[in-house]
């Protein structure tokens, strides 16, 4: 196997370059499925038998909460590769990751939220799936917090790496917590094979979720050059690159 | 139309997910860009200094 192109993501000019290229390219796509996905979301998809119009929440809280769970586990992944490998643009991603993935949690706490109210009768409950996702979000406060409290970045990328990774074990129980316990909220529902939403809800569904993915591409790709500088402020590449 | 507003007697609930999903999708576009802003200016302003 060839393992150069692996060495090359762990050089911050080829990264850096890497990220100015192809951002716009992951925005434009992101941009362009997303009012697809909505127009499908909005206009086109039936109405549900039970839920009516309020199952639309699905286009936005599915695809945000799917994120928030995809962007933990790149962040740990990434911290997981800058420990083992010493890789510090793999500590920028990862850095680069936690507050996007905050965001997402955000908004997936708030519109379940306001999906809860109309259907279970209540804003907030101490569920399993509920409390796990409250538990994601604070993991990334103290990642981040983690991060802002020790002054030397090498100490800093290495402690909150220990953190992210330590943090993992929360995704599964996420995910599975609707099978494991008693939940308010819905189980799994299936997208692909065999699935539980007629095609004419899905495919506006299917559509966003590649779009938010795409979407935070792009913003990854923003935030680790905006990384990558500042850790590499006396680097000679970066007087090329800002000049 | 003014039942595609109304969302069967859900729209306040439906609208302001829609609201703050992509309120938020905005808003971290704007505050990478703005990140990405900052640390250049700061990157520019230590090579004026040590050149």
């Amino acid at each position: 196997m060839n393992w150069t192109w692996f060495h090359r993501f762990g050089s911050a000019p080829y990264m850096y370059g890497f990220a100015r290229r192809w951002a716009p390219w992951f925005g434009g796509a992101a941009a362009l499925l997303m009012l697809i996905g909505l127009y499908g979301g909005l206009f086109l998809a039936p109405q549900d038998y039970q839920q009516k119009d309020a199952f639309r929440i699905v286009y936005v809280h599915a695809p945000s909460a799917t994120l928030s769970l995809m962007i933990y586990t790149t962040m740990a992944i990434a911290a997981a590769v800058g420990l083992i490998w010493r890789m510090k643009v793999a500590h920028a991603a990862a850095a680069a990751c936690a507050p996007i993935g905050a965001w997402f949690t955000v908004a997936t706490l708030f519109t379940g939220s306001l999906w809860g109210k109309p259907m279970w009768g209540t804003y907030w409950a101490w569920d399993p799936r509920l409390t796990s996702e409250l538990v994601l979000l604070f993991l990334y406060f103290g990642y981040m917090g983690l991060r802002a409290a020790i002054e030397d970045p090498q100490k800093a990328d290495k402690a909150s790496a220990v953190l992210a990774i330590v943090g993992i074990v929360n995704v599964p129980i996420i995910k599975y917590s609707v099978n494991w316990w008693t939940s308010l909220h819905q189980g799994h529902t299936r997208y692909l094979a065999d699935p539980d939403m007629d095609r004419s809800m899905l495919w506006p569904l299917l559509t966003l979720f590649v779009a938010f993915g795409l979407f935070f591409g792009a913003v990854l790709l923003i935030r680790l050059r905006a990384e990558l500088l500042r850790r590499e402020r006396n680097a000679s590449w970066v007087r090329e690159a800002l000049s | 139309m003014s039942e595609f507003f109304a969302m069967s007697g859900y729209a306040f609930y439906v609208w302001w997910s829609f609201a703050i999903g992509l309120g938020i999708v905005v808003l971290n576009l704007v505050l990478a860009i703005r990140s990405l802003s900052s640390a250049k200016q700061h990157a520019r302003r230590r090579m004026e200094t040590t050149s």
